[in-house]
């Protein structure tokens, strides 16, 4: 063999190697936070009304959490967890509704980002939605809203829980096709 | 004659033989079996692991010899003689193993009279320990500790309700799965009383080796007290301390998961915590129970168990000695 052909194999073996190393960065995930630090929400998440005085509805707030909870693949399995442990089925029935309203479709009465979730969660809402917020701890909450967020497919696919440990009458959140939550004046709260 | 230092260093090893979770110290029935056709199946390896080797030295040394002297067309009588001798020895050896494994198998699944029914349910990651009874109201469920009478055959039914467990207590028995969606059937009959070790077997995720199960056998008078003692509703709280820490558990999210009979604590999902304080351990055998550690516990279960579902609950200092002053009340 020549010896320029060996340098030239060198050096294509030294190219592969790189691209190999590279491709390794994409083993990491993500790092599960086994102790979550939450920020308290402050003020009111979404309005509660839908007569409020003016043209302007209040902007609803957001959070340093939501965004971290939202995308996070741990929290959300944890959350879908949460979601049986608590028995949110018992009025709510795997996120398709029944005693409360169903939380896989794109009605949101009360708000679909996360931290008007978390909201809903916390403080209660009318008509049976009871309030959490001293019964569960918050970070767990936040991983809870994340699950009920993703069940309408507002969730990356790559964070998607594939399938609960249990039989589900529900199809794998990875099969769930994305309904982005409506903007709030085309749904009224008293729906 | 003094023994020489390294019998001592040989013999050293030989001390994990003995202890409360070890299947070369049988105490019941079951483990017995298993540990005879143990010792049947080491000495018969042993043997044929012997002769190899020796076989394999002498081939060796013939090797070196052969070399030297002329090996052309040397008949060897005795060699193709051992030959057979080998093979006739290991169809004997094979055929002796998978006898007694048969014989040890029918005795395991011999079938039992006059047994002590008891549910073990596999979490994430503890265990859920059940004694049902006809009458639905002296069922009794407790968490992490596993009481048997000695001398008498229990049934274990195996659940779980996540993932597939193991249930292994070396010195009483072999090791089970936790399937779901199905029950197993493990037998143990103890013959000793005493302490012992049992051990989630089947990687289950994140604590799964934080995942023991403390058993005991008692006289058959002892286990009886134990599970009357345990089917009465936990101790009312005496102290103000109590009182308050009582408060605390149903107000916090304590409540959400946990049951204290008697209370208006009544959730499934995390250990019944009925008569918590007369367990030895804390979180599945993470901790032998003390003030202290459950103290820390509480303060972050996470620290001590690194993953477990419970999550540190936010509450003042003070209130954390109150819930610990009514949780270690409960005997």
């Amino acid at each position: 063999m020549c010896s320029h052909c060996r340098a030239r194999d060198a050096r294509r073996a030294c190219v592969a190697a790189f691209c190999a190393t590279i491709a390794l960065a994409a083993c990491q995930r993500e790092q599960r936070d086994l102790d979550p630090h939450v920020e308290p929400l402050a003020g009111q998440a979404t309005p509660l009304s839908g007569l409020n005085p003016g043209e302007d509805r209040p902007a609803p707030i957001r959070s340093s959490n939501g965004a971290g909870f939202e995308k996070n693949a741990y929290a959300i399995s944890e959350g879908q967890r949460l979601f049986a442990w608590f028995n949110c089925s018992g009025c709510h029935g795997n996120g398709g509704g029944g005693i409360g309203p169903a939380l896989m479709d794109d009605v949101w009465r009360y708000g679909g980002s996360i931290e008007q979730i978390h909201a809903s969660i916390a403080q209660g809402r009318p008509n049976g939605m009871p309030t959490f917020r001293d019964k569960i701890p918050d970070a767990e909450i936040w991983q809870l809203a994340a699950y009920v967020r993703a069940l309408s497919g507002n969730v990356p696919k790559a964070a998607a829980p594939s399938r609960g440990e249990t039989i589900s009458v529900t199809p794998p959140l990875t099969r769930v096709p994305e309904q982005p939550p409506k903007p709030a004046d085309s749904v009224s709260p008293e729906r | 004659m003094r023994p020489a230092p390294w019998i001592a260093v040989v013999a050293l090893p030989l001390a994990g033989c003995a202890g409360v979770q070890s299947a070369l110290d049988p105490a019941g029935d079951e483990a017995a079996t298993i540990g005879d056709i143990w010792h049947l199946m080491l000495g018969v390896c042993g043997f044929m692991f012997a002769l190899t080797m020796l076989f394999l030295a002498w081939a060796i040394v013939r090797g070196r010899r052969a070399r030297e002297a002329d090996a052309e067309a040397r008949h060897e009588p005795a060699l193709s003689l051992a030959l057979h001798g080998w093979i006739a020895l290991v169809v004997a050896g094979l055929a002796v193993l998978a006898i007694a494994s048969f014989l040890v198998d029918r005795r395991l699944l011999a079938p039992a009279t006059d047994v002590l029914r008891v549910r073990v349910t596999g979490m994430q990651w503890w265990w859920r320990v059940e004694y049902p009874s006809d009458d639905p109201g002296r069922t009794l469920v407790t968490a992490n500790e596993l009481h048997l009478p000695v001398d008498r055959t229990s049934e274990i039914e195996l659940r779980t309700e996540d993932v597939i467990h193991s249930l292994w207590i070396p010195n009483l028995a072999g090791k089970l799965d936790l399937v779901p969606g199905r029950v197993n059937t493990l037998r143990v009959t103890p013959r000793r009383i005493g302490g012992f070790r049992g051990q989630c077997a089947e990687f289950c995720g994140l604590d799964h080796a934080w995942m023991a199960l403390d058993v005991r056998v008692e006289s058959a008078d002892a286990f009886e007290a134990w599970r009357q003692r345990h089917l009465a509703p936990a101790k009312p709280p005496l102290s103000a301390g109590e009182r308050e820490g009582a408060q605390l558990f149903v107000q916090k999210p304590c409540v959400m998961c946990h049951a204290i009979r008697g209370s208006d604590a009544a959730a499934s999902t995390g250990p019944d915590l009925t008569h918590f304080a007369s367990r030895a351990t804390l979180g599945a055998g993470a901790r032998p129970l003390t003030r202290e550690a459950l103290a820390m516990w509480l303060a972050d279960p996470n620290r001590i168990k690194p993953g477990v579902h419970m999550p540190a609950v936010p509450m003042t200092a003070a209130e954390r000695d109150r819930l610990v002053d009514y949780l270690m009340s409960l005997e």
